[in-house]
């Protein structure tokens, strides 16, 4: 099929699913006014149950926690499969050494990179941690936090070179860690029905105070392993996305 | 007017069919699929939102005051997070292609043989 | 419940604006963005609309009283998904320099 045929085969089809777009959502109430019953009711019960003052958190960690835990593993997978689809062949020594960056050279980074990047280091690493741990306060939570923290060492990537980005981040270590946060939740999970509960049921005490770190019983925990296992996740990815840029440029 | 978000939810979803079935480009391709994506975050958007109503935490507003609904926003996290791990197993999957036939275009993948 | 017809849930709604101007102004606006994602055809390009786009849609969850979202998106949508293209679209600019070399 040419391409033009297919742009107007398309146009056609389009025609047909804008009508039954229009169809489906005209029979739906209008945006603002769609009656949820299951949210309301949530909202009622999460602070008195559950000292936990973000309703998002509750509902992902807690009230639902078990999807939460099919999204993380989903996550995981995806990263370990695009680690095995970038890895790089050992055996392919000597044929690649030849490309030595071909005529560009790259420039070092110039001073003002450096310096920025290195004032926003702490800043941001101590951003994503408050971010993990106060998930059940404030707007925030074991995902957001971990791919902020998981920014900060592509900063040291940016102000020095990709030797020191592996130091501060090697492969290994960042892998176990990954796999540490997300057995986490398992281990959590099974930590509940020893307890003598169902698989992820909050039975630890729930925080005296509305609103604090201990607030939400395992919810905090739950956080801190997804934030490690995210946070692992994207420096593992994005380790093996420059491995292979990188490295003939280094030798 | 009521119906406007919607309306752009649908029209986000045609406009990233359009990118998808006319692209040249296999990156292009994905990225146009994440329009698609973020089609349904205005449709659960929309869906979840009440007129009137401030967020769902409870920090600042008494506890217990009508809110936005939460466990839409809950799956919408969901939603964003399978989006990006969906685009980045899709982006290596392209590299790969690349590396096999030397071509990005979806088109001319068909002619170069191993 | 057999009595609720097909606009049975839109029976209580007596008209008037749900939506604010500025939530009006903003979907018309994600609307253009995401046209202009998919007319940019340059990939490297494109990973800049792409990331201002991720930005407008948060700002859209923001006004919409999302702020969890809202977060989660800018994380994702302006940060690690631009990065992650530009990094596969350098890793194809090797290959192809080499594709080219060898043949």
């Amino acid at each position: 099929m040419t391409r033009a045929a297919r742009k107007y085969f398309f146009l056609a089809s389009a025609i047909l699913l804008a009508a039954v777009f229009w169809l489906g959502y005209s029979a739906l109430p209008p945006a603002g006014h769609v009656p949820g019953h299951y949210g309301d009711r949530v909202n009622a019960v999460v602070v008195p149950l559950r000292h936990i003052t973000d309703a998002v958190t509750a509902v992902n960690f807690d009230i639902r926690g078990f999807d939460t835990l099919g999204e993380e593993f989903i996550l995981f997978t995806s990263i370990m499969a695009v680690a095995l689809l970038m890895r790089r062949r050992k055996e392919r020594g000597g044929g690649d050494h030849e490309d030595k960056a071909g005529n560009r050279r790259v420039p070092p980074p110039s001073d003002a990179v450096r310096i920025t990047a290195v004032l926003l280091v702490p800043a941001t690493v101590l951003f994503g941690i408050y971010m993990v741990t106060h998930g059940q306060i404030t707007p925030g939570g074991g995902f957001q936090g971990g791919v902020i923290l998981a920014t900060a060492p592509v900063l040291l990537y940016l102000a020095g070179s990709f030797g020191q980005f592996r130091k501060v981040a090697p492969m290994r270590m960042v892998a176990i860690g990954e796999a540490i946060g997300a057995a986490a939740y398992i281990v959590i999970g099974g930590g509940c029905i020893a307890m003598g509960g169902n698989f992820l049921q909050n039975l630890l005490p729930m925080g005296k105070v509305v609103g604090s770190l201990t607030a939400g019983g395992i919810v905090p925990l739950i956080d801190l392993g997804v934030g490690l296992e995210v946070s692992g996740g994207f420096v593992l990815a994005l380790l093996v996305y420059l491995e292979e840029l990188v490295e003939e440029k280094e030798e | 007017m009521n119906y406007l978000p919607y309306a752009v939810a649908a029209w986000l979803f045609l406009v990233g069919l359009y990118g998808v079935t006319t692209s040249r480009n296999l990156v292009h391709l994905c990225i146009c699929l994440s329009v698609i994506q973020s089609s349904s975050y205005v449709l659960l958007l929309a869906i979840g939102y009440r007129t009137g109503r401030p967020a769902p935490i409870f920090k600042d507003i008494k506890p217990g005051t009508p809110a936005v609904d939460p466990v839409v926003q809950a799956l919408m996290l969901t939603d964003i997070v399978v989006e990006v791990t969906v685009i980045a197993l899709l982006l290596a999957l392209a590299v790969q292609v690349h590396k096999r036939n030397g071509t990005l275009d979806p088109s001319r993948l068909n002619e170069i043989k191993g | 419940m057999a009595a609720v017809g097909r606009r049975g849930c839109t029976r209580g709604f007596r008209g008037g604006f749900t939506l604010t101007p500025l939530q009006i102004f903003i979907l018309l606006f994600v609307a253009a963005g995401a046209t202009g994602v998919v007319l940019t055809r340059d990939p490297t390009s494109q990973a800049i609309v792409v990331s201002f786009y991720g930005f407008l849609l948060a700002i859209m969850f923001f006004i919409f009283q999302a702020p969890d979202v809202a977060l989660s998106q800018i994380v994702v949508g302006a940060v690690a998904l631009p990065l992650m293209i530009l990094l596969a679209l350098a890793r194809v600019k090797k290959q192809q320099r080499q594709h080219d070399k060898s043949r």
